[in-house]
């Protein structure tokens, strides 16, 4: 940044603890407010809507979830796809079977499911640490993905489990065009990722931090255990659950419990590890990145027209993820968000660092 | 007729439980000597079968085959000791965890790159058919896997507890720099174990691949050994022994005798519930070394 914050005193706490406390932040974030929402619905193409802003954002909330669990409260977890399952269906399932239901209250109730059956798989890390952990939260992903495949009752008895998005108003106004779409996404992700800013930064965030780094020490201070993880994967999946509900709704139309199977749930694991392990910021970063790495290898594809089998590239993103998980880990074990933050640091003083 | 049924039942549980114990081990072993979660084990257990079938596809006998496999899974082995875990060094062994599973996506997509996706058939001369042993039938297959298993199993267990080298591996295991402050030189133990998992990944790979046809599905093999893992404990050999046959025994009997209420399916999370509610009792899963945490 080409701006210093020298004459900016903080007079006040109320100033000393706001989210951007630096005049030239608030001007930025304002700017970007205004520009995503009131110069991209304009502007933007259908397809740069509904095939890379709506599935980035949305993917980002997922991420955010993740990032709560795993980031704050270091719980690793490779179930997220599930809960988005979860939610999912359960928001299909509200809107189905009570009719006149509104939508945002539909997406709500069905993140409350999701938190609630997060809650239950949630429950074996009183007990359970680290790799068992994680190798537990694959019976949160298996068991969810077959009771949504065998059980009809969930897809309203549709043939092969599909559920398709039932037609959706806010207030009469209809959601169909990717403009209002990307709206819905962009208000309901604007909103919660402020929620988790806010929560990373109250008592419940630094409660969460301290089990993090080391949990005996944290319960010996007295830190409640059961209420702070358990708190973790209830909020945790219920981003997950609304992320996979705007999933299925907004930006597919039409889905299946394949569609959260455990290939997602490493997709939405790369965006925080490559985006930064515990920052909101990083979540958002490792979701564009993990969008848009694909659809450039396509175009590059395009470039050699024909030289390229779909085969190769496939496989050449496998390696390149893969490569870049190893990169990130050992290089910057923060990830993008903390790239960022050294940018900003370093530009702060130049030209002239000394 | 029914406890016959249900022997032959159980004994294909368990004899398919080795089939998992066999690659748990790959697991067991890499964990206890380095500490490391090694999820990339099914990436490695694909890439060993899809060489060997490939190689032998250009002409090359079975046991000069074989060789080159192995030398190449050394050498894969070695290199990812090199390239990923040396920069790692003493970080956390979530991050460690984390970048094996960027490992296994690097190495599913450079097998399937250099050998290609077609399905290949591996035949090992061992005929895959029943016979009958006291009026349950046996697969001559299985008999054979089992015996492998515990030739290795032997192998493994003496050496770990026999050898110089095998202790100066659990003492790696237990503390880095405690290991590395006694003479322990912890790159070349490192590249040993990751080339003994590559030997060990080549083994489960020839007899998974004869089995399921060597294909890509073979890196689901490792989610059926997961929950065999935290059944027996990361870090205990016979834990994965005797985990894989209560899995392989459990999943089978559960879906003969279980499956017809559930409306079947149910060997894909049936061994990961059994092994969370088994947790729940024993932490540390059956011979898993018990951690006392200090502040």
């Amino acid at each position: 940044m080409f701006y210093r914050e020298s004459g900016q005193f903080k007079s006040s706490y109320a100033a000393d603890s706001a989210i951007f406390t630096i005049a030239q932040d608030r001007v930025f974030i304002a700017a970007l407010l205004a520009l995503s929402f009131v110069a991209i619905p304009g502007l933007a193409s259908d397809y740069l809507l509904s095939g890379i802003l709506i599935p980035f954002l949305i993917l980002s909330l997922a991420a955010l979830g993740l990032n709560i669990l795993t980031g704050y409260a270091g719980q690793l977890s490779l179930g997220s796809a599930a809960f988005m399952a979860v939610g999912a269906f359960a928001t299909y399932n509200f809107m189905v079977r009570l009719p006149g239901m509104p939508l945002l209250v539909a997406l709500f109730l069905g993140g409350l499911c999701a938190a609630l059956v997060g809650v239950a798989f949630g429950l074996p890390s009183l007990r359970i640490k680290g790799f068992y952990l994680a190798v537990a939260t694959l019976a949160a992903q298996f068991f969810i993905e077959w009771v949504f495949t065998k059980f009809g009752w969930f897809s309203n008895n549709s043939s092969s489990g599909v559920i398709s998005a039932p037609a959706m108003q806010i207030f009469g106004y209809p959601i169909d065009s990717p403009a209002s779409k990307y709206l819905l996404t962009l208000s309901i992700v604007a909103f919660m990722a402020l929620a988790a800013k806010n929560m990373a930064r109250a008592s419940i965030g630094r409660a969460w931090m301290a089990v993090r780094d080391m949990d005996v020490a944290a319960e010996v201070i007295g830190i409640p255990m059961l209420r702070t993880k358990l708190l973790a994967f209830a909020i945790s999946s219920f981003y997950c659950g609304v992320a996979g509900a705007l999933y299925a709704f907004v930006l597919l139309g039409t889905v299946d419990a394949q569609a959260f199977d455990l290939h997602r749930s490493f997709q939405i694991l790369f965006m925080i590890i490559i985006g930064g392990v515990g920052s909101i910021l990083g979540s958002f970063l490792g979701a564009a990145f993990i969008v848009l790495l694909p659809i450039g290898l396509n175009l590059i594809g395009q470039v050699f027209h024909g030289a390229i089998s779909t085969q190769f590239l496939a496989n050449l993103e496998m390696m390149l993820f893969g490569g870049l998980i190893i990169f990130f880990l050992i290089v910057e074990p923060h990830g993008l968000a903390r790239l960022w933050q050294i940018s900003k640091e370093k530009l702060r003083v130049w030209p002239f660092p000394h | 007729m029914e406890w016959q049924f249900f022997l032959e039942v159980l004994v294909g549980g368990l004899l398919a439980g080795v089939m998992y114990s066999l690659v748990a081990l790959g697991f067991v072993l890499i964990y206890k000597a380095s500490g490391v979660f090694n999820f990339a084990q099914g990436a490695m257990v694909l890439f060993a079968a899809l060489s060997f079938v490939s190689i032998q596809a250009m002409g090359v006998p079975f046991w000069l085959a074989l060789l080159l496999t192995l030398v190449l899974m050394v050498l894969l082995g070695v290199g990812i000791e090199r390239v990923v875990l040396r920069p790692l060094v003493n970080q956390p062994p979530i991050t460690l965890f984390m970048a094996t599973i960027g490992l296994s996506f690097f190495l599913e997509g450079l097998a399937q790159m250099v050998w290609g996706t077609d399905v290949h058939g591996l035949e090992l001369g061992i005929a895959d058919e029943p016979f009958d042993v006291g009026g349950v039938f046996i697969s001559k297959f299985d008999l054979f896997a089992a015996a492998v298993c515990g030739t290795l199993v032997a192998t493994l267990a003496l050496f770990f507890s026999k050898t110089k080298l095998g202790r100066a591996l659990r003492a790696v295991a237990d503390d880095h720099q405690a290991a590395m402050s006694v003479g322990i030189p912890l790159k070349h133990i490192w590249a040993i174990v990751w080339g003994v998992a590559g030997f060990v990944a080549l083994v489960a790979g020839l007899l998974w691949g004869s089995r399921l046809g060597v294909q890509f599905a073979l890196t689901l093999v490792v989610l059926k050994a997961l929950p065999v893992l935290i059944l027996g404990g990361f870090t205990s050999v016979p834990g994965a022994i005797v985990g894989g046959l209560i899995i392989g025994a459990g999943e089978k009997l559960a879906e003969v005798y279980l499956g017809p209420f559930l409306s079947g399916g149910i060997e894909n999370w049936f061994p990961y519930m059994l092994a969370l509610l088994f947790l729940l009792v024993r932490p540390e899963g059956l011979f898993g070394e018990k951690h006392i945490e200090r502040v």
